[in-house]
């Protein structure tokens, strides 16, 4: 046992954070550490000095694009880009679906969407929750018919993030009525250009715009829409839902905001002067940083692990769980560092000439906050989290 | 980073678990606090036998060559059976105090008799005003004019201390009670004229003394590094007994835990078993979330002890300690509700484990102590 990083890990983390130092566009970095929304241009810029790098899809196959790193190497590139503030990859094409097409996907298939997803010339949303399925996705209602040249889906998604900027959306949908209701979902590739498909935005509690409603009217796919085989679908969903292990606990990203919590706190904007200076705040502050030391090292344990390598591990949840519920604490020391000035609502980041009201880093804060109370409920809630440990890993 | 232990570790694990096992039942460890000294002399000779009193020692000083994470294995197993014998008093904080302190002759001297299982080591330290503060000493420590010298003064808590053979004293040689300079270490005989004490039980089952000193001499070659400057000595001591006392804990929380879904799994009440209602199943959970965050921080203090920086080895035990502490309460109380009725008896385990588990939290600085520590000082991602 040897729970330092190996020469080899040092020097791979000293070359991710250069990189990220001498790469990442300032313009990026500022809206990053603002806490501000970032435009789709932001992310396919970032995204494509990542896969010139050949860091696009590092966790793939190298057959694939990958970059043939350890776990280990994986968790440091994540840990220390989001450090840097550096946007996260934009996970639907190159965490969700990609591993799924590289997977289970057909040879043509894997040809022609995996290229195009390492440098988001394809941009790719998630269809899965439905209005009447959320935590019980299987009850899920979409329908896929077969016909004579393919299939013609029908049916609404509701919780799309960013299907606003997206080419495909990958879709779960009823292909049999009859069978047991896990038993009867395929998984399709569906082209967002396709006559019958509508967006329309939902406008969440921060103001923002991620997510969408996405309605299937008559939708007609091709039958190479199909991944697998026909039926199959829930187990690739659960294969992609349980595949994210590494990363989802966002150590680093948690690790940023503490460093912008600390560096606000110094900033005295009342007369009572800055709130580092204030032993319970601190308090609160050294209580998250703990957990937060934890998180790391049980995501390494956890990511490290020789005899689960590969698989999902009911562990991930306990990363999940964890990791959303330090990222709230964090916005929530965000908050109480600004104070009063968490009031005003600007009604986007870019519309207004009037001036801010209260300290000019003071308006994105609460937005963050209120954003990030989506952690704990997507990607299966915590409390779905729960249920997984206690059968999975207690066995009740 | 590698958490995998080397096959001499994984024996080592197997064999103190299953030592554990054959001979920690929970009847037998009433028997054990029963005798006279409260743990039991016959599995103090089992561990002399297997190497466990030898393990974190170099081989040079009569030792087996082992480190932390030798420490970490026995002792994780130990709080999983709710060990008595006076293992972390003698081989862990003694053991730091001697390696750290000790000359190679006194080296020499003691830590062959501790491998041996023939010598038992206590730490007379703290004092009535001092709490959680190691730099509190004013036990007071005289120059006899030979090279040795003369303690007079009173130590509280001692762990162990009426069963200990010989005590390693803190005394003050010079400036006010509070200083951090002049602070010493002595090696006193147990049994020496002028020392008394009263031994006693504590809640989580072990014992302790309230020891007096009166006149007590030491001679020349009982002086444990430099006479005027041990505080940094006990601090890393301290240090390596907060790793160790990690390990314990998590090794009491496991148990704790698996007790607890145990219990799920078989009590029936309405007509099924309790654990088939989610309301317990969540708390397992947040249980097992707890102690993996403990567990976790248990590797890290593993890795720790050994960091030369006396500051970032500190803020790291701290960090350690407050999870740990956060964990136990956590993970102790909840398996106590989960058990209902039957965890408030005496004579079942599970209330045991809460017991030994409060009382880990409160040695050493407890979690709010530790967090306060953290709350004064750089991030600890700096």
């Amino acid at each position: 046992m040897d729970l330092r990083l190996t020469e080899d890990e040092l020097a791979f983390r000293a070359e991710v954070c250069a990189f990220v130092r001498d790469s990442l566009p300032a313009s990026i970095r500022e809206k990053m550490v603002a806490g501000r929304r970032l435009s789709k241009d932001d992310y396919l810029r970032w995204t494509r000095i990542l896969a010139a790098k050949g860091w696009g899809a590092p966790h793939w196959p190298q057959e694939w694009g990958g970059a043939g790193w350890s776990p280990v190497q994986l968790s440091i590139f994540l840990d220390e880009t989001q450090r840097g503030n550096a946007p996260e990859l934009v996970a639907f094409g190159v965490s969700m679906v990609g591993p799924v097409i590289y997977t289970f996907g057909s040879r043509a298939q894997k040809q022609r969407f995996l290229p195009r997803i390492i440098d988001l010339s394809d941009w790719w949303c998630q269809g899965f929750s439905e209005p009447g399925a959320g935590s019980d996705l299987a009850s899920l209602r979409t329908s896929a018919r077969s016909d004579t040249d393919g299939w013609v889906i029908s049916g609404q998604k509701t919780w799309t993030t960013m299907a606003q900027y997206a080419d495909w959306i990958f879709v779960l949908a009823r292909t049999n009525t009859q069978a047991k209701k896990q038993e009867g979902i395929s998984f399709f590739l569906v082209d967002m250009k396709t006559p019958g498909i509508t967006v329309k935005p939902i406008q969440t509690i921060d103001g923002g715009h991620e997510v969408n409603e996405v309605f299937f009217d008559d939708v007609r796919a091709p039958a190479d829409a199909l991944v697998g085989e026909e039926n199959k679908g829930w187990d690739y969903a659960k294969f992609l839902l349980a595949n994210e292990r590494n990363g989802i606990a966002r150590v680093g990203v948690s690790k940023a905001r503490l460093d912008r919590v600390r560096q606000l706190a110094s900033i005295p904007i009342y007369g009572s002067g800055p709130k580092i200076e204030d032993p319970f705040f601190r308090a609160k502050l050294a209580e998250v940083e703990v957990e937060l030391k934890a998180l790391e090292m049980t995501q390494m344990r956890i990511v490290s692990n020789r005899r689960s390598a590969g698989k999902p591990d009911p562990a991930s949840s306990v990363l999940k769980i964890k990791g959303s519920e330090i990222q709230q604490a964090t916005t929530e020391l965000l908050m109480e560092v600004v104070g009063p000035y968490a009031l005003p609502y600007r009604e986007s980041d870019d519309m207004s000439n009037e001036p801010p009201v209260g300290p000019d880093w003071a308006a994105p804060l609460a937005p963050v906050y209120f954003n990030n109370r989506k952690v704990s409920i997507y990607g299966g809630s915590n409390e779905i989290q729960r249920s997984i440990i206690a059968k999975a890993i207690l066995g009740l | 980073m590698d958490f995998e232990f080397s096959p001499e570790q994984e024996l080592l694990r197997d064999n103190v678990e299953r030592l554990m096992k054959d001979r920690y039942g929970f009847e037998a460890r009433k028997t054990y606090q029963a005798s006279p000294q409260g743990w039991s002399k016959s599995l103090w000779h089992d561990y002399a036998e297997m190497g466990l009193l030898g393990a974190p020692f170099a081989e040079a000083d009569g030792g087996f060559g082992g480190g932390a994470v030798e420490t970490m294995i026995v002792m994780e197993q130990s709080g999983k059976a709710l060990a008595l014998e006076p293992y972390l008093q003698t081989v862990v904080l003694c053991g730091a105090l001697l390696k750290h302190g000790a000359s190679e002759k006194q080296r020499t001297d003691l830590i062959g008799g501790i491998a041996a299982g023939e010598l038992k080591l206590s730490f007379a330290h703290m004092e009535k005003q001092s709490g959680f503060d190691l730099n509190d000493v004013a036990l007071s420590a005289v120059k006899d004019g030979n090279g040795g010298f003369v303690l007079n003064g009173e130590k509280t808590l001692v762990g162990q201390g009426d069963s200990a053979d010989r005590l390693i004293v803190s005394g003050r040689v010079k400036g006010e009670r509070r200083d951090r300079d002049g602070i010493g270490l002595f090696v006193v005989d147990a049994n020496a004229p002028g020392v008394t004490r009263r031994g006693y039980p504590t809640q989580d089952g072990q014992r302790a003394a309230e020891i007096g000193f009166a006149d007590v001499r030491v001679v020349s070659g009982g002086v444990l590094g430099s006479p005027d400057g041990a505080l940094p000595i006990i601090e890393r001591a301290i240090d390596e007994t907060l790793a160790a006392l990690a390990a314990e804990a998590v090794g009491a929380m496991s148990e704790a835990l698996t007790m607890t879904v145990e219990y799920l799994k078989t009590r029936k009440q309405f007509g099924v078993t309790i654990g088939s209602f989610q309301a317990l199943q969540h708390r397992a959970a947040d249980m097992t979330v707890a102690l993996e965050q403990a567990r976790s921080m248990m590797y890290l203090a593993a890795m720790m002890v050994d960091e030369e920086d006396a500051a970032v080895r500190a803020k790291t035990m701290s960090a350690v300690k407050a999870q740990i502490g956060r964990s136990a309460k956590f993970i102790g109380q909840q398996a106590v509700q989960m058990h209902g009725g039957i965890a408030m008896t005496y004579e079942y385990k599970l209330g045991h484990l809460f017991k030994r588990l409060t009382m880990i939290d409160a040695a050493y600085g407890d979690a709010d102590v530790h967090v306060r520590r953290l709350a004064d000082g750089a991030s600890l991602f700096a």
